[in-house]
């Protein structure tokens, strides 16, 4: 089972990595790009009888930092 | 009793010599080097000090790793129990990861790492770690991170200023951190985190001396407990 873990900064929090990106598009040329917020994505690669209350713990002992982050599982057909 | 301190080691830790050296010099005691993948800590320990750097290449995030190794459980059971644990740079942000003091540090809001002096105010000088300071004062100790920008929120800063638990503030811009923090205390105030380095400010060869006052808390502290 493969399970992608797409983990994103906070509502309200700000990203400084975000604006830089944004501002280096912008020193690119490309316009009408309102915001950018940076994340990271974690590809698992999951024996079949892993649990999702299982997932949700390993995104929240460690893929994600509550304080700041939130996180979304999704599963992918193999 | 001789003061005894533990000094832990993570794989890319690169101020542990010099935080043991701070803690040798200054209190004159003797100074355990811990490795991250032993399980046990020393007993009767009167401080324990987690040092900065790069533990682990700050992979996930910076202190992510760090915070789930096997010494950090150790580091957890005896910071409950009231034994005093400081965190500096790296350390700061594995003691945010592993739940010992609240809040998160994100990249410098100028994206850039900064290595610098910077002015401090002591905003709390009656903890276990700055009762040697005098209130307000103002210090000069030197930054050198990426990762140091304080965030917590809004809820969570209210409290940590009601409690009294802000350590430490910039007095200049340095990272975006909310509120200047610097450096926080945990509830019991056993528990320091701060990103400026002490043990980086303690002779004059150093430029300075500010950090030593830090390190004379602790001691005296203890001997007004003894």
């Amino acid at each position: 089972m493969k399970v992608r873990v797409h983990v994103s900064l906070k509502n309200g929090v700000l990203d400084p990595q975000g604006r830089a990106i944004h501002h280096a598009l912008e020193g690119l040329g490309f316009s009408g790009v309102n915001d950018v917020r940076a994340g990271r994505l974690i590809e698992l690669d999951c024996a079949d009888d892993v649990t999702d209350e299982a997932l949700e713990d390993m995104c929240r002992k460690l893929l994600a930092n509550m304080v700041i982050e939130n996180y979304r599982i999704e599963k992918v057909a193999a | 009793m001789p003061f005894t301190a533990a000094v832990i080691t993570f794989p890319g830790s690169n101020c542990d010599r010099d935080m043991a050296v701070a803690i040798e010099e200054i209190s004159g005691g003797d100074v355990h080097r811990v490795w991250h993948g032993d399980a046990a800590l020393p007993e009767k320990l009167d401080l324990i000090a987690l040092p900065g750097g790069f533990s682990y290449g700050d992979y996930l995030r910076s202190g992510a790793m760090a915070a789930r190794s096997p010494v950090m459980q150790a580091v957890v059971e005896q910071a409950n129990r009231g034994v005093p644990v400081l965190g500096v740079c790296n350390g700061f942000q594995v003691l945010t990861e592993a739940g010992l003091l609240p809040g998160a540090l994100m990249r410098n809001a100028g994206i850039r790492f900064v290595c610098r002096e910077v002015k401090l105010k002591v905003e709390n000088a009656n903890s276990l770690f700055t009762s040697a300071y005098l209130p307000g004062q103002t210090i000069t100790i030197p930054v050198a991170h990426h990762d140091g920008n304080y965030y917590a929120d809004a809820e969570t800063l209210d409290r940590l200023e009601g409690e009294g638990r802000i350590a430490f503030r910039y007095l200049e811009a340095c990272n975006g951190s909310q509120r200047d923090i610097a450096g926080v205390l945990n509830a019991k105030g056993n528990v320091l985190g701060m990103m400026p380095h002490p043990e980086r400010m303690i002779e004059p060869a150093h430029g300075g001396s500010d950090g030593r006052k830090l390190f004379e808390s602790v001691l005296h502290g203890l001997n007004a407990l003894a």
